[in-house]
């Protein structure tokens, strides 16, 4: 199982953070091109993610490049550079509708083509407006390139009206919307940054919130945040020990002809079953458990 | 690649490099560097100069690096970013290995 919980935001025009952001080991580094760079920066930030997602350091792990739009002077540049250095995803700078989507993808698929790029980049869309909201069921099954659809809640609070609070209330309907579409499309939820890098304990509430709604993982702002993250998101001791049971129980029932078994009075049926092979999964994954364990 | 104007790329900040490009009316590279690790690197930094130059077919060049302890992959970045700004020519991907 590939684990996104922390996708790191790393602007290209920062060479310490392009040069670094491996070394903390978020589950994917995404370059950004597009919003953190000035214009006249364009150019030079393009070629120095280029060159870094050419370099051994980002061989194992997995890369995301934010690019521009394609109707900016910078957007088809930024996937000719990206595409060619072999980044695992794009990320859709915004995405409203099924044909930003489809766009991007045919432009990409001329890239691989022009270049004979086998492996398939896959495609993370944006989902930063009322538009986007409304549209997510049909944009999450567009394509099977499609990995995954994230909330970007700035642009999204600012075209509904509002803002931002700490509560979030504001985010409760994008966040149900974009979490339902990626689920019944079968990809990967992101929930939006969570920009006040100060504010630990907001971020740690914020995380708790989304995990509990079902989100995969969180776009980050800063390394420190990734940690936090990570822990928030691994299986607790006792869980662990839940789904060791529930699986002992599950093969014990299977192997006597047992239909039903139950647990501590609590019935363990298919469901069940599946949260516990998925608590194993992240514990494997996370590195909480090892074969010895099982 | 015929450098026309004088431009520059990157910053004079820890881990980036400064890189100044002007162009020469005589047909050779002229490399200028300053960095704070010019002893133990100096060669390589200028090693890896020449070939991006070579690479992107310039032949007639001066470049002055200050380099801030820059990685290889910044040095390179930003030589082509200042590079393509004098000439100004889009990248041809091929020669920005």
């Amino acid at each position: 199982m590939k684990l996104r919980r922390s996708m790191l935001f790393v602007p290209g025009a920062n060479t310490a953070m392009v040069c670094n952001a491996y070394v903390y080991k978020p589950d994917t580094v995404m370059f950004d091109l597009e919003d953190s760079v000035a214009l006249a920066e364009k150019d030079s930030a393009r070629l120095m993610v280029y060159h870094a997602l050419k370099h051994f350091a980002y061989q194992d792990i997995e890369t995301a490049v934010r690019v521009n739009p394609l109707d900016s002077p910078y957007g088809l540049l930024d996937l000719e550079a990206v595409v060619r250095a072999g980044t695992d995803i794009v990320r859709l700078p915004k995405t409203d509708t099924v044909a930003d989507v489809l766009d991007m993808q045919a432009a990409i698929e001329k890239i691989e083509k022009k270049i004979g790029r086998t492996k398939k980049t896959q495609l993370l869309a944006a989902i930063e407006s009322a538009e986007g909201v409304v549209n997510a069921v049909d944009i999450a099954r567009c394509t099977d390139r499609l990995m995954g659809i994230a909330l970007g809640a700035e642009d999204y609070v600012r075209d509904i009206r509002t803002q931002r609070t700490k509560e979030g209330n504001e985010l409760t309907a994008a966040r149900a919307q974009i979490l339902l579409a990626a689920r019944a499309a079968k990809i990967h939820a992101f929930d939006s940054v969570f920009s006040d890098v100060r504010d630990k304990d907001g971020f740690i509430a914020e995380v708790k919130k989304i995990k509990n709604l079902g989100f995969d993982g969180k776009s980050l702002v800063n390394p420190n945040q990734i940690y936090l993250l990570h822990n928030i998101y691994a299986p607790t001791q006792k869980e662990i020990e839940w789904a060791f049971e529930v699986i002992e129980a599950a093969e014990h029932a299977k192997k006597n002809g047992l239909g039903v078994v139950s647990i501590d009075g609590r019935m363990v049926d298919a469901p069940i079953i599946a949260r516990a092979e998925f608590t194993l999964d992240l514990a494997r994954t996370s590195g909480l458990i090892g074969e010895d364990d099982e | 690649m015929k450098i026309i104007n004088s431009a520059h790329a990157g910053t004079l900040e820890s881990s980036d490099v400064y890189i100044q490009i002007n162009p020469l009316d005589k047909d050779t590279v002229e490399i200028e560097l300053e960095s704070s690790v010019k002893e133990l690197y100096g060669e390589m930094i200028e090693e890896l100069i020449k070939n991006t130059l070579k690479d992107m077919s310039v032949s007639s060049v001066h470049v002055k690096a200050q380099d801030k302890g820059a990685m290889d992959l910044v040095i390179k970045a930003r030589l082509q970013a200042a590079i393509l700004r004098a000439c100004e020519c889009d990248p041809v991907w091929e020669e920005l290995s």
